[in-house]
């Protein structure tokens, strides 16, 4: 067992700043590598931990209530001895002192710091009087639950992810939905617009409504009778506006912390922050030295947050046996009765075949990426986890497109007849999927 | 000895705990969960909470007898 108290007496402190799934986790993946200090878990909220991917799902629909989307109770806390300090944000760093300073003027030194303070939604640049949302936080969903249990049509502004997974509820609640977004097919920033196509026609098999291609000029109103202006100079009517246009990290807070800040904090593949090597930064506030990639990446996905937490836990527990975050990127979104799971990269390939079809009832099929040299760049699948398990394995194998089609072919229990040839496929040039 | 549990209705086929081990969790064609072996020992407790942890709809846990 590592760090036990040193000879002067000194029990090591780790804080974490940052009460949701990374912090959460890298506060619970210290005590099972062996890690003996301190743990102080920081969070803005006063809400014991939760967790948000059902927020824009079995929270949202009414489903799930807040216990279950719960991340750590305060029994659990106290088993793994993670003392909390919630309702608290942290509001500046000094990292030479080794010390973080929080919104009730009190104030903890450390020995290591994990920064998992996130990301926010993008605010909604169209402020009518009421009754627009976004879907972030628990209080968010909270309160667009309780709207949505309110007759009227809904709007969602953003075909992404979360915008998506938003109108897949509100339609299931019953509500006429229309999605707006500027992208001619949003979801094809992540799966190609060839792919994302088929998505499009999920949302109209669903009685949802499109305006690709078509921004939001305006919003005005209030919550009941909001006029959504669009740029091709339409209104859409609207009870209940959501807006699901992004997020951002949540940074600021560290502006003048010394540490390397661009659209995230920057570290090394170890998940440390540059210069300060007792601080580590992970999940959506981090932008890490990917090493396969070899680049600096910022990823907003559940998966990843939960691998990071890990990897820096385990690398303030054992340094000597430091460990980097190298990981094959994975994120999954339910919309409708189609259960989407995506791994690698895709758009980073040129073409795609897929294993399967896409149309009819609860299709299941593969969409694999590939380039001009044969390398596997990712997978969409959609209600086939078994074909998503090995195109992970194959992701992570390093295996060549060829092996990876026959695989997935071999698989059997595709939806349809396998299309044959292979199509062409431009993808465009965004790389980040939003948290789903 | 630590025993390994799942929900198998709870599962959703997320499929997190089968990439970080794969051999103690695989899928089966219906997307659940399939548990390769259920008593662990203390030495390997640790990764395979890990993955546990990495269940996003908290199907997977371990209990102590």
């Amino acid at each position: 067992m590592s760090t036990p108290p040193d000879a002067a007496g000194h029990t090591p402190v780790v804080v974490i700043v940052g009460s949701s799934i990374g912090g959460v986790r890298a506060a619970q993946a210290l005590r099972s590598e062996g890690f003996r200090g301190r743990i102080l878990l920081v969070g803005e909220e006063e809400a014991l931990p939760y967790d948000k991917p059902p927020l824009s799902k079995q929270f949202l629909v009414g489903q799930w209530d807040a216990d279950k989307v719960g991340l750590l109770t305060e029994d659990a806390a106290a088993r793994d001895r993670i003392e909390l300090r919630l309702g608290v944000g942290a509001t500046r760093l000094d990292v030479a002192e080794r010390r973080v300073w929080l919104s009730d003027g009190a104030d903890l030194a450390y020995d290591w710091l994990i920064i998992a303070t996130g990301a926010s939604a993008r605010p909604s640049p169209w402020r009518p009087g009421s009754g627009v949302h976004v879907v972030r936080t628990l209080g968010d969903s909270g309160s667009l639950r309780e709207e949505l249990r309110r007759p009227g049509p809904v709007v969602v502004v953003g075909g992404g992810f979360i915008g998506a997974e938003a109108a897949a509820t509100a339609r299931a609640l019953g509500h006429e939905v229309t999605v707006v977004d500027p992208m001619p097919t949003p979801i094809g920033r992540v799966v190609g617009p060839e792919i994302g196509r088929y998505f499009t026609d999920l949302h109209h098999r669903h009685g949802v409504e499109t305006r690709f291609g078509v921004g939001v000029e305006r919003i005005e109103g209030e919550a009941g009778d909001l006029r959504v202006g669009l740029t091709d100079g339409s209104t859409v009517q609207a009870a209940t506006v959501v807006v699901g246009i992004g997020a951002v990290p949540n940074d600021g807070w560290l502006a003048d912390s010394g540490l390397p800040l661009d659209n995230g904090i920057l570290c090394d593949e170890y998940c440390r922050t540059l210069d300060a090597p007792n601080v580590f930064a992970i999940g959506d506030v981090a932008r890490w030295f990917h090493p396969r990639h070899r680049e600096r990446l910022r990823v907003e996905h559940w998966t990843n947050a939960v691998e990071m937490a890990v990897c820096a836990a385990h690398n303030i527990a054992h340094p000597e046996d430091l460990r980097a975050h190298s990981p094959v990127e994975y994120v999954w979104s339910d919309q409708y009765d189609w259960k989407i799971q995506i791994v690698g990269r895709p758009t980073q390939g040129s073409r795609h075949e897929l294993v399967g079809d896409l149309e009819g009832e609860k299709p299941r099929a593969a969409v694999l990426y590939t380039d001009d040299r044969g390398r596997l760049h990712g997978a969409v699948t959609v209600n086939w986890p078994k074909a998503l398990v090995q195109c992970r394995r194959l992701m992570t194998g390093g295996a060549g497109f060829d092996e990876a089609l026959e695989r997935i072919s071999a698989l059997g229990g595709a939806s349809g007849h396998p299309q044959e040839g292979v199509r062409e496929t431009r993808p465009g040039t965004g790389e980040r999927a939003g948290g789903a | 000895m630590p025993r390994l549990k799942a929900d198998f209705e709870a599962c959703q086929g997320y499929a997190n705990c089968v990439d970080a081990t794969p051999d103690v969790y695989d899928i089966d064609d219906d997307g659940v969960v399939v548990l390769l072996k259920e008593e662990i020992t203390e030495a390997e407790r640790p990764r395979i909470e890990e993955a546990a942890r990495s269940c996003p709809v908290n199907a997977l846990w371990i209990e102590d007898e």
